[in-house]
């Protein structure tokens, strides 16, 4: 599974247990020799030719390989090999998302990337400003096999598709159900659920009852809020016409500053930022209430808080949310592009998408694997036996929008989450914090 | 020593009994050997460093004056562009101020408390290679690792030493808000890793004092602190401006404990922390602009090798007045 946020990845690094993996630094996450196939073969299905494939993804895709309960259910990679016996697969997982991207675009350009290269939805906007060199993978064989915003957002301006959808982060909201019953509000998933259906107004509202209630924030820090609500704007920083930044003028950027500004001058923001000991501890202590919830920070909370008493309520601010997912991409300049394509194509199909689903819980991009008896099935102990794979299914149909992502997004948006933060530690109030962010903005240009 | 008096140069040479038999292939060799072998010992590491030192020096210098397009392995000149973006970014200006402030917070401490630890460690203690290799377990203790055990004394809610503090009744310091708290936690984890590693570095510079000096001075009434001012450290002297000099070189390039100290490692988000080797990895490979990156980088270049001269003046400067280094020039031997 993808973890997403850009530079979560360094956070989840130092804040999970994965050490170990940080400390081994085994960076080598591709290996250029074995994409040149001595047999130098057209690829394609029908070619008896033996042929080696490289694929190349990072953290837990669901593949092939082990989690702590011993080895996956299902190892794609060694189904593959059998259906095509002339291919071999040469798979190799990077310990991180951003060592996969540094290696991803250094050798973009010049060649000796593996012949399917997983790309994270982070690094997507990046990759699209180069995706001449990057395989177009359009085929009516997999037309609508994926949800619509998750197809949309890899095809470049010229139609041309270069990704494959694997996984996504469809959100829903995660609380602390002692939390919430201190508040003396009703905590059943069912009443959450309800209470929750709205607006972010709303949800404030509800922050607003809960903090006077307890004296203690309602959700996590404001840059958290940001990124769902950033979720739900259809360009929020720059022009999908011309990639000019846009985000100062952007009303709708001003109303959510002001909003969360305001969270924070209520005490509505517990103001601890993701990824920190001191966010993972709160988890546990019970420093914040509600977080938004993307199907992959289930094994977060039980990680971080695992004698705490938490539930998933099955609703989301302001429409639908999605906070990471990745894609399979074919670098044009490969050796074996055809096949190279089949075996993305194969990958990324339901049935091995719902068997990656079983494996590590990366939930499917496809609607017809979620229907699967694998995903429907699924239930989580941890949060009362949620059904989690039922809820994220109605999460992921409720996102109608995609932000069109364009070169200058992240920086936007780290300038925007400098901001909001500025305020929350107090080192700055909103007026001047506003105004630096105008001056960060104006600057990139 | 004997070199004192010149040796009288081979007996004059335009004598009458100047003979100038050819030297035999095997004399040639010889003579080849003596003055080109050591250029060929040398040769393998100038080769070496040529590829990966010096030609990628010129080609970051080439890039910065470009708009580079990693990817694409291409770019349009700019001339000097982005070196005026750079020194006109309020970032690069809060990143110099953050490197000199943790590198004097880190650099100062650090060489006063070595030459301290190394003293202890020159006295006649028990079992000291114990005490010896202890000192240098920190260094062998990944950045990753230090960051890891430092963010968790340094957390701003439930880190321990906030905890402590609040404990005996004192207020918790904003470890992540605040500029100089941020910079004094930095600079505990560089001291954490270096002091012990220069500790061992002067600890070989003081055993190398002959312990006649020490006599001698001990002889003329010299206490302990005398002694330590006036014998050990001017004889250390080459061994303090070689430490001095890489740790300058090393307290400006701190990446490892900036980037790890939250999770974001960007440096804060008022840029409390970023460094500039922070603000160069930032301008790289989270904002894609590596020519703007290679003009931070030959800044950065400029600015260490501006600031390690200056250090290698005052050194020789402030610890003075030792005979050692001024001893007269050595007379040429001629061969």
């Amino acid at each position: 599974m993808s973890f997403s946020r850009r530079k979560t990845t360094l956070g989840f690094a130092a804040g999970a247990a994965t050490l170990a993996i940080a400390l081994a630094g085994c960076s080598d996450s591709s290996d250029p020799e074995a994409s040149g196939s001595p047999a130098g073969t057209d690829g394609g299905s029908g070619s008896e030719e033996q042929i080696t494939l490289t694929l190349a993804t990072f953290n837990q895709f669901g593949y092939s390989g082990e989690s702590e309960g011993g080895d996956y259910a299902y190892d794609l990679i060694a189904e593959y090999e059998e259906l095509h016996p002339n291919v071999d697969i040469v798979y190799n997982v990077a310990d991180t998302s951003n060592t996969a991207r540094e290696n991803f675009f250094t050798k973009l350009g010049p060649g000796g990337l593996a012949d399917v290269e997983a790309i994270e939805v982070d690094w997507l906007p990046e990759a699209m400003q180069y995706s001449d060199l990057l395989a177009d993978l359009t085929s009516s064989d997999v037309d609508g096999r994926w949800l619509q915003w998750k197809t949309d957002a890899a095809t470049d301006k010229d139609g041309r598709l270069i990704g494959y959808g694997t996984d996504i982060g469809p959100e829903a909201i995660c609380y602390n159900v002692d939390a919430i019953d201190a508040a003396g509000m009703d905590s059943s998933p069912e009443a959450m659920a309800a209470a929750l259906d709205g607006d972010w107004d709303n949800f404030m509202e509800l922050g607003k009852q809960y903090t006077d209630a307890t004296g203690k924030g309602f959700f996590e820090e404001t840059p958290a809020i940001l990124q769902a609500m950033i979720g739900q704007l259809e360009a929020p920083y720059e022009s999908p016409d011309d990639d000019s930044i846009i985000a100062l003028d952007n009303a709708d950027v001003k109303a959510m500053y002001d909003t969360l500004t305001q969270a924070t001058a209520d005490g509505i923001s517990a103001g601890l930022q993701q990824w920190g000991d001191d966010w993972a501890a709160g988890m546990a202590n019970g420093d914040f209430a509600v977080m938004p919830c993307p199907s992959w920070m289930l094994g977060v909370i039980n990680g971080n808080a695992p004698d705490g008493n938490w539930a998933i309520a099955d609703a989301f601010p302001g429409g639908g949310g999605n906070w990471g997912g990745s894609y399979l991409t074919v670098p044009a300049s490969g050796a074996n592009v055809e096949a190279a394509t089949e075996f993305a194509a194969w990958l990324t199909a339901p049935e091995q998408q719902a068997k990656a689903f079983a494996n590590v819980g990366a939930f499917p991009s496809q609607p017809e694997a979620s229907e699967s008896e694998d995903v429907q099935s699924a239930t989580n102990e941890f949060f009362g036996g949620a059904e989690t794979g039922k809820i994220f299914t109605t999460r992921a149909a409720a996102v109608t929008v995609a932000p069109y992502k364009g070169p200058h997004y992240f920086q936007v948006n780290d300038a925007m989450v400098n901001a909001l933060r500025r305020v929350e530690e107090g080192t700055m109030s909103a007026d001047e914090s506003w105004a630096q962010f105008q001056s960060d903005v104006e600057a990139l240009g | 020593m004997t070199t004192t008096t010149p040796q009288t140069q081979a007996p004059a040479p335009r004598g009458p009994e100047r003979r100038r038999t050819p030297l035999t292939w095997r004399q040639r060799l010889g003579r080849l050997d003596v003055k080109l072998s050591p250029y060929l010992y040398i040769a393998p590491f100038w080769i070496v460093f040529a590829i990966v030192g010096l030609f990628p020096i010129v080609y970051t210098a080439v890039i910065s004056f470009q708009d580079w397009d990693l990817v694409r392995n291409t770019g349009t000149m700019t001339g000097f562009d982005n070196f005026a973006f750079v020194l006109q970014d309020r970032e690069f200006w809060l990143s110099l101020r953050n490197t000199f402030s943790i590198f004097l917070l880190s650099s100062v401490p650090q060489v006063i408390i070595a030459t301290f630890i190394a003293a202890m460690l020159d006295k006649n203690i028990r079992a000291k290679t114990f005490w010896r290799m202890g000192v240098l377990l920190p260094y062998v203790v990944a950045p990753v690792a230090v960051a890891l055990i430092f963010s968790n004394m340094f957390g701003d809610r439930y880190g321990l030493i906030n905890s402590l503090l609040n404990d005996i009744g004192l207020d918790s310091i904003r470890w992540h808000v605040d500029v100089i708290p941020s910079h004094f936690a930095i600079a505990t984890m560089v001291n954490f890793r270096w002091t012990g590693y220069n500790a061992l570095i002067l600890l070989a510079a003081m055993q190398a004092i002959p312990r006649d000096l020490y006599e001698a001075a001990a002889i003329d009434g010299a206490g302990t602190v005398r002694r330590f001012f006036s014998v050990t450290l001017p004889q250390i002297r080459p061994t303090m401006i070689f430490v001095i000099i890489t740790s300058t070189i090393g307290g400006l390039q701190i990446f490892d404990e900036p980037r790890m100290y939250d999770t974001n490692g960007q440096g804060g988000s008022n840029h409390q922390w970023e460094t500039i080797t922070l603000y160069l990895y930032n301008m790289g490979w989270v904002d894609f602009d590596f020519g703007r990156a290679a003009a931070v980088a030959w800044i950065l270049f400029i600015i260490i090798v501006a600031f390690g001269l200056l250090n290698f003046f005052i050194t020789q400067r402030f610890i003075a007045g030792d005979t050692v280094a001024k001893a007269p020039k050595r007379k040429k031997v001629s061969q």
